[in-house]
């Protein structure tokens, strides 16, 4: 298991792969990127991630440490991004390793849809309209509270 | 003890951090906010709407009825937009 949190870019194939490469025969792997959007009806020309990294380490390990018991899986790994990110930019890393897919499914969306209520990120979007903090989701709290 | 500010909350108080001294008597985060907010207009003003308050006691996540007693940092910040 493990949890990287970091203002440094990161590389998503080359984390799958090393992720694929330690998987010992393990029959299912699910990998999960998310990546700064930006639409042509909603430009953003930058997203900044304010964190508090001791608490994100600490909630990281909590949530990976729930989703690998709870789906029994071989690996996880969690990989976040904080800082100033361009559009297209990789933000976050979910990989889950399990014996069946199922688990390694199940797994990778209860760990992001923890990661999105319970990890300590702050995001602002800038536009062509200005700056501002994003909301949080009430979508978001209930996407997590399916899984309670 | 040491309180950090984030995001939206840091903004408009215009500080990230600071030191404090409470008295005894205020034992849990919501005695602290409250606290904190009897001595500045800004703050109380800021946390107004308490539920949009999260809190963790030296790193780790709580609720506003957890005890702050023998804490070195108090973390104050809105609802986490992560992932």
């Amino acid at each position: 298991m493990s949890v990287r949190v970091s203002t440094e870019s990161f590389d998503p194939g080359a984390e799958v792969n090393a992720f694929l490469k330690a998987a010992n025969g393990a029959g299912a792997a699910v990998t999960f990127t998310g990546v700064v959007r930006s639409r042509p009806d909603d430009p953003i020309t930058a997203l900044t991630l304010e964190c508090y990294p001791e608490l994100a380490s600490n909630q990281l390990t909590a949530i990976v440490d729930l989703a690998s018991a709870r789906f029994n899986l071989l690996a996880a790994t969690v990989i976040h991004r904080y800082g100033t990110l361009g559009p297209g930019e990789p933000i976050v890393q979910v990989m889950t390793l399990s014996p069946h897919r199922d688990a390694a499914f199940k797994a990778a969306e209860f760990l992001m849809d923890y990661l999105k209520t319970d990890a300590p990120f702050w995001k602002q979007e800038t536009g062509p309209k200005g700056t501002h903090w994003v909301e949080a989701k009430t979508e978001d709290d209930v996407a997590k509270a399916r899984w309670e | 003890m040491k309180i950090l500010y984030f995001a939206w909350l840091r903004e408009r108080l215009n500080r990230g951090e600071e030191d404090v001294s409470p008295p005894a008597e205020v034992a849990t985060v919501a005695d602290l906010i409250d606290w904190l907010a009897a001595r500045d207009e800004a703050f109380a003003h800021a946390v107004e709407k308490r539920a949009l308050i999260k809190a963790a006691v030296d790193a780790k996540l709580v609720k506003h009825d957890a005890s702050i007693a023998g804490a070195h940092t108090i973390a104050l910040f809105p609802p986490m937009t992560g992932g």
